[in-house]
């Protein structure tokens, strides 16, 4: 009897490894661990029942390309949409034999941090079902913490595997700009879009990591890894420097609980021989939002353009071209990605442009001088992931703004381009709370060791306490 | 920052080429002026001797080598057309 629960993806390729158990064995008791609990929590769009892989299983969020297999990204005007190709990262999850269980459900277009905005209805939190699981990527990171995956790839704009991870209580990577390959994927903001890994732990991370990552001639902006992955083993954190941003700490918002569990993390940095300080990020949290609200619709205006019903998805018919065109972004969007749409076209138009978008463009430039300043005395910086823990559904969807600000603290250093992990760090009234850590670009291998050494030193049950029988 | 007036509002909507319902108009324009409020706060910094960042990595001009490749076929590149005539995307005539 296979576990789906607590199995690892390391301990899942050593059983297949070994012929202990077949890949086949493996994707079915994925497959009998989703009809059993996806009824209720809704992680999956679609699933794949029938084996096809020689390695374990995989789930990939619905932005996510994948030849032959419907991908809609959560929308409407992309349903029945049946890629021909497959986007690089899945490629490369095919080619190591990974067997791809089905794709997750998410935000429409990844706009969202609770996915309510998929259009084909929210997902439950695994800790408490009348709770969100975080978004965009709330399918990948509620369906690993419910055991319906060993592990799952997301992708992360303004914090969309990040914050699922911290409300779901598992491991997800926002990796360096340009690390992973965008190709194949249905991109939102371009010059924040990367694809990640959402493990249990930070060894299957780094593994899912070294899995996608490299250079892809078919993504330009993509560079070679500086050094290859490694996959971390450190118990202690002796020699490093581990700084603590006034800022990312004390913003108005984080719940005490929040705070707490995120304290006994910074005092364990310590305990494990890390020099701990303070330091600043002045701008972060006054202007990190503002630039990404401006920065991110705009890309998303220029990139939502090729849903026009010419080619793939929905079409309304109409009897001209223009009305056409028209009707089918009407009925085919959702609220979230109007509004985006409308704020970044109206912040890219003739007479606005400098005032919004240059202007967010030069204070990206300050967001990121003020993270290379603190990464002159720190090797990584730590943070709550999420000023909360998980919500309940409904509490933010009326109220736009309110539901941005679940991104504070992702979107700083999203800004600069840098990587961050996200790492269960306890429980707040039952529910998991998330710390974050960031390095400098390229520094996934830090953030892998001072990400499990703490576990390790935390030992925070990823399974979620109703599940654990 | 200057609200978003109900022309400039259905302006912006026929530059995204959405055709928003009357109730949309209503919604959406308080929403997007409070949006606009809160992201406006960008313009409070003096930043004319601050460089824009457009792309988070110092990669510039990547060149690939200009060799021919299959490309996709015609029957493919058409699988998901929601309306087709030969080799062709079929659409609507006139308008933009």
């Amino acid at each position: 009897m296979i576990d789906t629960l607590r199995l690892t993806a390391e301990e899942a390729v050593g059983l297949v490894e070994r012929g202990e158990v077949s890949a086949a064995e493996l994707h079915e008791a994925y497959v009998a661990a989703i009809a059993e609990r996806d009824p209720e929590l809704h992680c999956f769009l679609r699933v794949l029942e029938e084996p096809n892989g020689t390695s374990i299983p995989i789930a990939l969020k619905d932005v996510i390309g994948t030849k032959g297999i419907e991908t809609t990204a959560g929308s409407r005007i992309l349903e029945g949409y049946v890629p021909v190709y497959d986007s690089t990262v899945a490629a490369r999850c095919r080619g190591r034999g990974l067997s791809f269980l089905g794709k997750t459900n998410m935000d429409e277009f990844a706009m969202g941090s609770s996915t309510e905005n998929s259009a084909y209805g929210p997902t439950l939190n695994p800790w408490d079902t009348e709770r969100v699981p975080g978004g965009s990527g709330g399918g990948s990171a509620a369906a690993v913490s419910a055991g319906l995956t060993p592990w799952a790839l997301g992708s992360d704009t303004g914090g969309s595997i990040k914050q699922p991870s911290a409300l779901c209580g598992n491991v997800g990577l926002r990796p360096t700009y340009g690390t992973v390959s965008r190709y194949g994927i249905i991109a939102f903001a371009s010059s924040l879009d990367q694809v990640g890994p959402v493990a249990r732990n930070v060894r299957d991370c780094a593994l899912l990591y070294s899995i996608i990552a490299g250079r892809d001639p078919a993504d330009t902006t993509t560079v070679e890894l500086p050094q290859a992955v490694a996959l971390p083993d450190a118990e202690d954190l002796k020699g490093l420097r581990v700084g603590v941003p006034t800022e990312l700490n004390e913003a108005d918002g984080i719940e005490p609980g929040v705070t707490e569990a995120v304290q006994r993390a910074i005092a364990l940095c310590r305990e494990l021989g890390a020099e701990v300080g303070e330091c600043s990020l002045p701008r972060s949290i006054e202007y990190g939002l503002p630039c990404y609200y401006l920065i991110a619709p705009a890309e998303a205006s220029s990139n939502l353009a090729r849903y026009d019903g010419v080619r793939f998805g929905h079409r309304t018919h109409a009897s001209g071209r223009l009305e056409m065109y028209e009707r089918t972004r009407d009925d085919g969007f959702g609220d979230e990605p109007k509004r985006r749409i409308m704020i970044g076209t109206y912040a890219l138009s003739a007479g606005y442009y400098d005032a919004y978008y240059g202007q967010a463009q030069k204070v990206r430039t300050v967001l990121a001088r003020e993270h290379s300043e603190a990464f002159e005395r720190f090797d990584v910086l730590v943070s709550p992931t999420s000023p909360t823990v998980a919500f309940k559904l409904g509490a933010k969807t009326d109220n736009p703004l309110a539901m941005y600000l679940s991104d504070l603290l992702t979107i700083p250093s999203n800004m600069a381009g840098l990587p961050g992990l996200n790492i269960p760090c306890g429980l707040s009234e039952g529910l998991p709370v998330g710390l974050q850590l960031i390095g400098p670009q390229f520094s996934e291998n830090v953030l892998f060791r001072v990400g499990r050494a703490l576990e390790l030193a935390i030992g925070f049950d990823p399974v979620p306490a109703r599940l654990a029988g | 920052m200057a609200n978003i007036s109900r022309e400039q509002l259905l302006h912006v909507a026929r530059l995204a080429r959405l055709e928003l319902r009357e109730e949309e108009v209503e919604r959406l324009g308080v929403q997007l002026n409070d949006i606009l409020a809160a992201v406006g706060k960008v313009s409070e910094l003096d930043l004319s001797e601050v460089p824009p960042t457009s792309h988070p990595l110092d990669v510039v001009n990547v060149w690939g080598a200009d060799e021919p490749a299959e490309s996709l076929p015609v029957e493919e590149a058409l699988a998901n057309a929601p309306e087709r005539e030969g080799f062709y995307f079929k659409v609507p005539p006139g308008g933009a």
